[in-house]
């Protein structure tokens, strides 16, 4: 199978308040179609490994491959375009626009790629939201859904370019246990159905141990 | 690669649903640009007529005879004393005459001048004027008057009769309003003129004039050249004035000077004469730009602090927007847009509330005695102001939007989402 995400010797320091080696020798690799969790304890670096993994934290040292292209060290345009192009995104709090409707929200990131024309986007957020089952919400605000809804379309946003794997922070952690098993089925049918790649953080060990591979963390290496 | 149209629907959104502070955004920045071109219509209109009131009258180079003693006397001359110290105590004028030596040939000749729009003779006397047993002391002008409403616009000062009354009238005059006044004289009367050498002119007062100098106008009277001419008696070729009008101000101390060493005649510009004008004018203009600029740097925080409050407010946005693959720039360009809206916006509207208060504000009645040819305030407006108080407009705002904008590309999205 190919080989979607690699890092190789990831370390990472914070300088304050005191110097403090936040991550040490990071070597792993994610491939297609896996269904990926990193479990650990608070503070033991997990969710500081998942943003430099997501490109959007660039001070470390190592090395970090995207599809087997060497992206340590590129310029923040690119990442950007990169992230937009190949990392989907879903965080603990949902993080929509809630002045757009949750259809424009969805649409968003497809109109930055620009690939394609705006009906075409338009049709592909209306599948995506199908497919999750909201799409009877597509005209509403942001603001006017639930929780359990916003975290769904939060995952159909992170979905809309088709990325190469889907990343995420605690993303079931601000649910209750009905929409997070909810979202867990979401996750597993796309690994399943679709060959998507997925990379977890989490605290919970149900959602976990319901994963392909789980990846254990204490103070900053992994296991 | 900039994608336009998401970054100004976002933009859009984004003042929409912050309607109101959007709305104090943009009226401040069309308070800011209103009252600039309503100041400055206003000032540029008051400076035109004050200088008209003075410099429409006045030509841009007045030629007569000066009386003055000989720069040279006759023992400076004398080679024999050449190598002494020579004092000359009470030096006099020597008896000259007050009318200009030829002065018909050197107004063909000045005529004939590529630079000069004419060139007028007039006869300046003193006189009295006598009404029964009151005599008063006063200028009287031998004028051509229709060529006077021409150049230097007599017309507008005659606020009884015309000038061509005057022409048509052989023994006529235009009376000061301040004579008229004293003597209690009306159009159709008559009046006596004494010179200073005696004899008494019966003189029918054909109209009166009002130049809103009160002290000009308690002595000053004007007639046909010929008439004055008459009353001095002397021949028709007795001229003690030339007032030239040249077709471009600037040219005027040039000329004048020339003239001087040309036909040993004292030559007077108008900027010489009038110094004190240009210096008022600068002073008002510069006042009228300090306030308004004032007004658009006021304008223009109050953008700063709405843009910056804002994204204050919008940073989980922001986060997310970059961490769905929007770069800083874009992030940028999105606020930035957001006070260039505001800027265009308001100063379009800035634009036309001032082009409104200007124009009402110059049908408001404004009538004075001392000012007989303005019966509104004066309003001055030129597209050049507009242009001006737009450009105005885009660089405040583009400044206040600037900043803040600034600080939102450079939001680290890592920090913000690690926050919540």
């Amino acid at each position: 199978m190919d080989i979607v995400l690699e890092a190789k010797h990831i370390d990472k320091y914070f300088k304050k308040p005191v110097k403090f080696q936040v991550l040490k020798d990071i070597n792993f690799q994610i491939k297609t179609g896996e269904f990926t969790s990193i479990m650990g304890k608070s503070g033991c670096g997990k969710s500081t490994l998942l943003y430099i993994l997501s490109t959007m934290d660039t001070n470390y040292t190592g090395e970090l491959y995207l599809q087997n292209q060497l992206i340590t060290g590129k310029d923040a345009t690119h990442l950007s375009y990169l992230r937009n192009k190949h990392i989907g995104f879903v965080f603990q709090f949902h993080y929509l626009l809630s002045e757009f409707t949750v259809l424009e929200n969805v649409m968003l990131p497809a109109k930055k790629l620009a690939e394609k024309s705006v009906v075409d986007i338009k049709q592909t957020a209306q599948n995506k939201l199908k497919m999750l089952n909201i799409e009877h919400l597509a005209l509403k605000k942001a603001s006017q859904i639930s929780g359990g809804e916003k975290q769904r379309v939060a995952i159909a946003r992170a979905l809309i370019n088709n990325p190469s794997i889907i990343m995420g922070d605690e993303p079931t952690g601000n649910l209750d246990s009905h929409n997070a098993e909810n979202v867990f089925s979401i996750f597993k049918q796309l690994s399943e159905e679709q060959g998507l790649s997925l990379l977890i953080v989490t605290h919970d060990e149900d959602f976990a141990k319901k994963t392909d591979r789980i990846l254990l963390m204490e103070d900053g290496k992994m296991l | 690669m900039i994608n336009w149209n998401i970054i100004l629907s976002i933009a859009k959104t984004h003042l929409v649903t912050k309607l109101r502070q959007t709305l104090v955004a943009t009226l401040g920045v069309t308070f800011g640009i209103g009252s600039y071109i309503t100041l400055v219509s206003f000032m540029t209109g008051l400076n035109a007529m004050l200088d008209d009131l003075i410099l429409n009258q006045t030509p841009h180079i007045h030629i007569y005879n000066e009386i003055e003693p000989s720069k040279d006397q006759p023992v400076s001359i004398y080679d024999d004393f050449a190598s002494h110290l020579n004092f000359v105590r009470s030096i006099k004028p020597k008896i000259s005459q007050k009318k200009i030596h030829n002065a018909l040939p050197i107004i063909d000749y000045l005529e004939k001048d590529k630079d000069v729009l004419g060139a007028l003779p007039q006869v300046v006397t003193q006189i009295f004027y006598i009404a029964g047993s009151i005599e008063l002391g006063g200028n009287l002008t031998g004028i051509n008057p229709l060529e006077e409403s021409k150049y230097f616009n007599l017309e507008d000062y005659i606020i009884e009769g015309s000038a061509e009354t005057l022409e048509n009238t052989d023994n006529g005059i235009i009376l000061g309003i301040g004579i008229a006044k004293k003597m209690a004289l009306n159009v159709g009367d008559r009046i006596q003129i004494s010179p200073i050498s005696g004899d008494f002119f019966p003189l029918k007062i054909v109209g009166f004039y009002q130049s809103g100098i009160s002290d000009l106008d308690a002595i000053q009277s004007f007639t046909n050249i010929s008439t004055v001419q008459r009353i001095l008696g002397e021949a028709n070729n007795y001229i003690t004035d030339i007032n030239v009008k040249l077709k471009d101000l600037e040219k005027a101390l040039p000329m004048s000077q020339l003239i001087e060493q040309q036909f040993g005649l004292k030559a007077v510009d108008i900027k010489t004469a009038n110094a004190q004008f240009d210096t008022g004018t600068d002073i008002r203009n510069l006042i009228t730009y300090a306030v308004s600029i004032t007004l658009l740097i006021v304008a223009g925080f109050g953008i700063y602090n709405i843009l910056n409050m804002l994204i204050y407010e919008k940073m989980n946005d922001i986060a997310i927007l970059k961490a769905t693959g929007f770069s800083g720039k874009d992030v940028q360009l999105i606020f930035m847009s957001q006070a260039m809206i505001i800027g265009i916006l308001g100063g379009l509207l800035g634009l036309l509330i001032g082009f409104g208060l200007a124009s009402f504000i110059g049908t408001i009645p404004f009538e004075t005695e001392a000012l007989p040819t303005v019966d509104t305030y004066p309003i001055h407006l030129q597209p050049s102001y507009f242009i001006i108080g737009f450009s105005f407009a885009m660089v405040s705002t583009f400044l206040a939007g600037y900043l803040p904008s600034r600080k939102a590309k450079k939001i680290d999205p890592v920090t913000i989402i690690r926050g919540q």
